[in-house]
């Protein structure tokens, strides 16, 4: 199990180290470790089958970390149902990303460093999903964070690159204060910060704490996650490789937050106002999100919001009691497929296009790029829930278990996953058809020419997951049922059923034609530059409703604002008063200066004043 | 004769050598003026020394005796090597020590 | 011989060989400073094999009488605080001489003088962390001054005499406060009819609340200057302007923590109900040190100062962590120390080469070094890294148990504390963008990478902050006695878990 883990770590380390002497083969090396790391973790699965329920997980004890008082914490490693999922899920995807990025970043000179990164990334994930205590999850987390950072920052002599990836290492940072204190709370409640041991002391906790730990953690996951009030670093997290775009942005790292969650549910289980803040945060993300998305140009941010409006999905269903959990892994696996498939198709678009993103100035490239437009289609389907592709059975089962809810929260809960669905279709719709579809708007100088099989093989791969992944996971329950021991589903799975799934189903699939239809009458016909009179909505969405222009406002002006003023307050108010007490000792001093007129008789003098002084002093003291 | 006569005059010839410490600038009157302060204070101690009855007093007077004589012996030789290089014995011009 | 006495005296020994050196041979003098320095690593290396670990108390103690009219001895032993800072100092000056190793030309005094005044330094600061007499501890604690105020005043840059000064002068003022507080724990251990200056049999004698207060005060005020905590600070970052790489190294990295090992040392051992009156005021101040620190590093413009200003937000998580008064809060802030000790010389080191290179200090004038100098920007990047505790770099380690000591005792404090966490977040992303990321900036064009003697001089640096984020079990290990021992001193334990019990 170590070895998943200890494989890319060192890989990347020893790519990092040996500098340019491994540019020949530092890609290969990269992409085999990958590889090698998805054939461990295909052998652990169905080493997993030989056992039962909850004998599959397994512990590796590796050494003791951090031993102090009553806090102890070991390197250990947890293999169970849910992070087998995930090390699929990161390998898999990792290693197609890894194949198609060897021709991706052919013409890039630092390729090594690329795949280093991407190693490290590995690295960190998967001892972010395989640690057996919210501390060894946390160093995965900052860990993945830190690829993230270098990833995003990878071409940093551009400076708005170099700037997008500090901001996105600091939104996080924001949410890794809350995982650290939600740890905290965990360990002065429990005297643990294990699942285990969590997971034991939970129902004795008072429910404020419950309910603190888990709103941490939430704060945590939006912060991994690009969920509302954290999400603005992720539109610009797409100045990375578009191959990382796909791996992190997409596919893993960004759906930690929904890890995290669903491994904490005994937590959210146990704190019904935690899971209020939870549904909160994922409805109102995914909304976000999808209006973000229709008023992109660039294709990848296109593709960014509806990452975050889809992880918004996924929170929302955790949030939904223990019945919501597999359904949100199970969208987090068919959202890995498509939209990683996707990214990648942008990828290939932009490879063809001389790394143009805006899609105004696409158009047609069905005719130049046929592969890319078959599999990006594919994707585009799984995304809406066409039935029968992957989308349908994981992202109809959350607005089914939203309205199920029952009473208003029910209504709100599933019409908001409903709205997105059809605001999803109206995005997505107008991405394909300004890519692939209508008359072509692109110079001449540009050549667009289908990507080579390193690119398009991983492509085709991911796109017959997004077609067959959703039917494969819910096929008698298989993945409900794998879950439970895990999540403990097993108690409320019997909740009432108020919407039948065929209800949902063709609602759900209204609203998507309803969405695409409109999108496809609007954009017919396609200005090369974005209109300036539109709605004040789509003016709205054009700015990222403002997250930008309120984070600036509220975090970084008055920040800017209070250092100064600290800056000068230290110099003139602290140490000003240092030097002022140096001055008045340097004022004295002038003045007791004088004194010393350098004439003997003075002195002389102030002698025989000082012995008569000293006389008085004496005889009126003893008379 | 009252014996406390002999203290008056110690602490009249003590005032007259102090004044003309203060007052005088030539370096060799300063230094008799001193020189006059610690022989009124031999007479006060030999004063004493009579009054107590004992010899205390009397050989004080004789170690003050002899720190004035090593006294004399160095303070004159700088006042000499003063006059020589500044071509002056008075005190205010040796005021080196300011600045 | 005793191995202590040995490792105390070794720096000296290599004093003597310095003195009969010719002053010109500058190659010569350089490589006595390496080999001594060298020696006293190995001879304080082999202390390891003689310290029993996991035992509470002083060990490989020496004694011999210095004054005996008021019982002071040239007493020294190690426990487990001392020693790892003991190590620290006699790893860290080793790579200070290899890697600032023509710093000292051009310095007001010769070459020499430099590396004596560093030697005795090296001396001095492990006979401060080894003295178990109160009266030695105090006697060395000033005599340490002399040689940083020469190296300051003599070795650095721009307004060098004006900084040696002002931490001569500041240092000054808070060793009169403790010179009165150990004259009168000294008396009152003479009215109880057992005069003495042993740290230990200090300990034991009964002080009233009242006189507790003063002399707590009397050190701590010594101890908050040298840490140094908000407000006692404003000496540092000109001291850090001023200095040499290798002085701001010795100062920040090693004699700083003279401050705060003498908190725990004196401040908690001797004073135990002033330290629980004093302790949720001292958590106020180290909150501010910690947030101040951060926003005026953000505010910086020259690297030096920014680095200073981390260090003063990091001795505020080092105090707090001592004045939470849990043993998760006591040992993460002595390991803290350490860690402290090697991220504060990886960026002064590495800050020092790039100030050298491009002969300006401030940031703007950097920029786009990735490109050109990837070995040194890397470097940069993990000290950066290291400063703002990433996990699996080993200030994370100490950064949490401090944190997570604070909580279980004081949770709007660690709350608080965690601020620090994004403020670091920003204050080395801020410097890492502007210094090493964007395009070249003009004047950067001849710099060049980092050369072997400076690969030398940072490997150590960096394998000891890997090392110890990954696996510190070992220095915990010899911290965690002396951390029950000062609490059972001060008589607290730690809170028990809320729930489940």
């Amino acid at each position: 199990m170590v070895y998943l883990i200890a494989l890319p770590l060192f890989s990347a380390g020893l790519l990092l180290l040996l500098g340019r002497i491994a540019d020949k083969w530092g890609h290969l090396l990269a992409t085999l470790v990958s590889a090698s790391t998805f054939g461990i973790g295909v052998a652990e699965f169905f080493a997993m089958h030989k056992h039962t329920g909850a004998n599959r997980a397994a512990t590796q004890k590796l050494f003791e970390w951090i031993s102090v008082g009553n806090f102890k914490v070991d390197a250990s490693l947890l293999l169970d149902q849910l992070s087998i999922c995930f090390v699929l899920l990161i390998t898999g995807v990792g290693t197609l990303i890894h194949i198609y990025s060897i021709a991706y970043m052919d013409h890039d000179k630092d390729r090594r460093r690329f795949f280093a990164y991407l190693n490290l990334f590995i690295a960190a994930m998967l001892l972010l999903v395989l640690g057996d205590s919210y501390l060894n999850l946390y160093v995965g987390w900052e860990g993945v964070g830190l690829a993230s950072y270098l990833l995003i920052g990878f071409w940093n002599q551009n400076p708005t690159y170099a700037v997008a990836a500090k901001k996105a290492f600091i939104a996080n940072r924001v949410g890794d204060v809350g995982l650290s204190l939600a740890i905290m709370i965990s360990f002065a409640q429990f005297g643990s910060v294990s699942f285990e041991g969590v997971k034991a002391g939970a129902p004795h906790a008072s429910p404020a704490a419950l309910t603190a730990i888990g709103a941490m953690l939430l704060l945590a996951a939006a912060g991994k996650s690009a969920q509302f009030p954290l999400q603005s670093w992720l539109g610009d997290a797409m100045a990375g490789p578009t191959p990382v775009s796909a791996l992190i942005h997409a596919a893993t790292m960004v759906t930690a937050g929904v890890y995290l969650i669903t491994r904490s549910n005994f937590i959210f289980d146990a704190s019904s106002t935690a899971r209020i803040l939870v549904v909160t945060v994922g409805t109102i993300t995914l909304l976000f999100g999808a209006i973000v998305g229709t008023a992109k140009d660039d294709i990848k941010k296109a593709l960014a919001a509806s990452t975050m409006s889809q992880i918004g999905y996924m929170i929302l269903a955790t949030g939904l009691g223990p019945v919501g959990y597999a359904f949100a892994i199970m969208h987090l696996l068919t959202h890995g497929f498509f939209k990683a498939g996707m990214f990648l198709g942008a990828g290939s678009v932009m490879h063809g296009m001389d790394d143009e993103v805006n899609m105004r100035k696409y158009g047609g490239l069905a005719k130049f790029m046929p592969i890319t437009a078959v599999t990006f289609g594919l994707g585009y389907l799984a995304i809406l829930g066409v039935p029968p592709f992957a989308g349908f059975y994981s992202k109809d089962k959350i607005i089914e278990t939203a309205f199920n809810q029952g009473g208003g929260k029910g209504i709100i809960l599933g019409g908001a996953a409903l709205l997105g669905a059809a605001i999803t279709a109206f995005y997505m719709t107008r991405v394909v058809v300004l890519t692939f579809a209508g008359a072509r708007r692109w110079k001449d100088g540009s050549h667009p020419h289908e990507s080579s099989v390193l690119m398009w093989g991983p492509m085709v791969v991911l796109a017959i997951g997004s077609v067959a992944s959703g039917f494969l996971l819910s096929m008698g329950s298989s993945l409900v049922n794998w879950l439970q021991p895990v999540v403990n589903a097993s108690h409320a799975t019997g909740g009432e059923e108020l919407m039948k799934p065929l209800v949902v189903s063709i609602l759900a699939l209204g609203v998507v034609l309803l969405g695409a239809g409109f999108a496809i009458t609007k954009y017919r016909t396609v200005p090369e530059v974005a209109p300036e009179k539109v709605s004040i909505f789509t003016k709205i969405a054009r700015k990222d409703i403002y997250q930008d222009v309120f984070n600036d406002a509220v975090l970084v002006k008055p920040g800017t604002t209070l250092t100064a003023g600290l800056v000068a307050t230290d110099h003139n108010v602290i140490d000003g008063a240092v030097r002022l007490v140096g001055w008045v000792i340097a004022e004295i001093s002038d003045v007791l200066r004088k004194i010393q007129n350098g004439y003997v008789r003075t002195y002389a003098l102030t002698m025989f004043a000082g012995v008569l002084i000293g006389a008085v002093i004496l005889w009126v003291v003893t008379a | 004769m009252d014996i406390s006569n002999y203290l008056y005059l110690s602490v009249i010839l003590f005032v007259i050598g102090a004044l003309g410490v203060l007052i005088r600038r030539n370096a060799i009157v300063i230094f008799m003026c001193i020189e006059l302060m610690l022989n009124a204070s031999n007479l006060a101690l030999v004063t004493f020394s009579r009054i107590n009855g004992n010899l205390d007093g009397q050989v004080a007077s004789f170690f003050t005796m002899v720190v004035a004589a090593c006294e004399v012996v160095v303070g004159l030789a700088i006042i000499v090597t003063i006059y020589r290089s500044r071509r002056s014995a008075s005190v205010d011009d040796a005021s080196l020590l300011k600045n | 011989m005793n191995l202590l006495v040995a490792t105390l005296l070794l720096p000296l020994l290599g004093v003597v060989a310095l003195v009969f050196a010719p002053r010109e041979n500058s190659k010569l003098i350089k490589q006595i400073a390496l080999g001594s320095s060298l020696v006293t690593l190995v001879v304080s290396l082999l202390m390891l094999t003689k310290y029993k670990f996991g035992v509470t108390g002083f060990q490989l103690v020496s004694s011999h009488s210095w004054f005996k009219f008021f019982n002071i001895n040239f007493a020294v032993g190690i426990d487990g605080l001392a020693l790892v800072l003991i190590l620290l100092t006699t790893v860290l000056v080793p790579i200070v001489v290899v890697g600032g190793w023509n710093e000292s030309e051009g310095g007001r005094w010769s070459v020499k003088t430099f590396y004596l005044l560093i030697l005795v330094l090296e001396s001095f600061m492990i006979g401060v962390f080894a003295a178990t007499d109160v009266f030695l501890f105090y006697v060395i604690f000033e005599a340490m001054l002399i040689p940083v105020y020469f190296l300051i005043g003599g070795y650095g840059r721009g307004d060098r005499a004006a900084a040696a000064l002002k931490f001569l002068l500041y240092s000054l003022f808070g060793g009169l406060l403790m010179l009165a507080a150990v004259i009168g724990i000294f008396m009152i251990s003479a009215n109880q009819g057992a005069a003495s200056f042993d740290v230990t049999a200090l300990s034991h004698i009964k002080i009233s609340h009242n006189t507790q207060d003063w002399l707590f005060l009397g050190f701590f005020v010594a101890f908050a200057i040298k840490a140094p905590l908000f407000p006692f600070h404003t000496w540092l970052p000109g001291a850090a302007r001023s200095a040499t790489p290798g002085t701001s190294i010795l100062v920040l990295g090693i004699l700083d923590k003279v401050g705060t090992y003498g908190m725990i040392r004196f401040c908690l051992t001797l004073f135990p109900e002033a330290t629980k009156t004093f302790a949720p005021y001292i958590i106020v101040l180290s909150l501010l040190s910690i947030i101040y620190g951060a926003f005026l590093a953000i505010g910086q413009k020259d690297l030096n100062s920014l680095i200073a200003f981390t260090s003063i937000s990091h001795f505020g998580f080092i105090v707090l962590g001592i004045f939470a008064l849990t043993s998760q809060g006591i040992t993460g802030a002595s390991l803290y120390m350490v860690n402290h000790g090697f991220s504060t010389a990886a960026l002064f080191l590495i800050g020092g080469w790039m100030i050298e290179r491009r002969k300006s200090m401030q940031i703007e004038d950097f920029g786009g070094l990735q490109r050109i100098t990837p070995v040194m920007a890397w470097l940069f990047f993990i000290a950066g890294m290291s400063a703002l505790a990433l996990p699996g770099l080993s200030s994370f380690v100490s950064e949490f148990l401090v944190l997570v000591g604070t909580f279980t005792r004081y949770p709007a404090a660690a709350v608080i504390g965690t601020l620090g966490i994004v403020l670091a977040a920003l204050y080395v992303l801020l410097l890492v963008q502007r210094s090493l990321h964007g395009p070249l900036k003009a004047g950067n064009e001849e710099t060049h990478d980092l050369v072997l003697r400076e690969k030398i001089a940072i490997a150590p640096v960096i394998v000891a902050l890997v090392l110890l984020g990954f696996y510190p079990k070992p220095a915990i290990h010899v911290i965690n006695p002396m951390t029950s021992q000062v609490l059972s001193q001060v008589q607290v334990s730690d809170p028990s878990p809320l729930a489940g019990k």
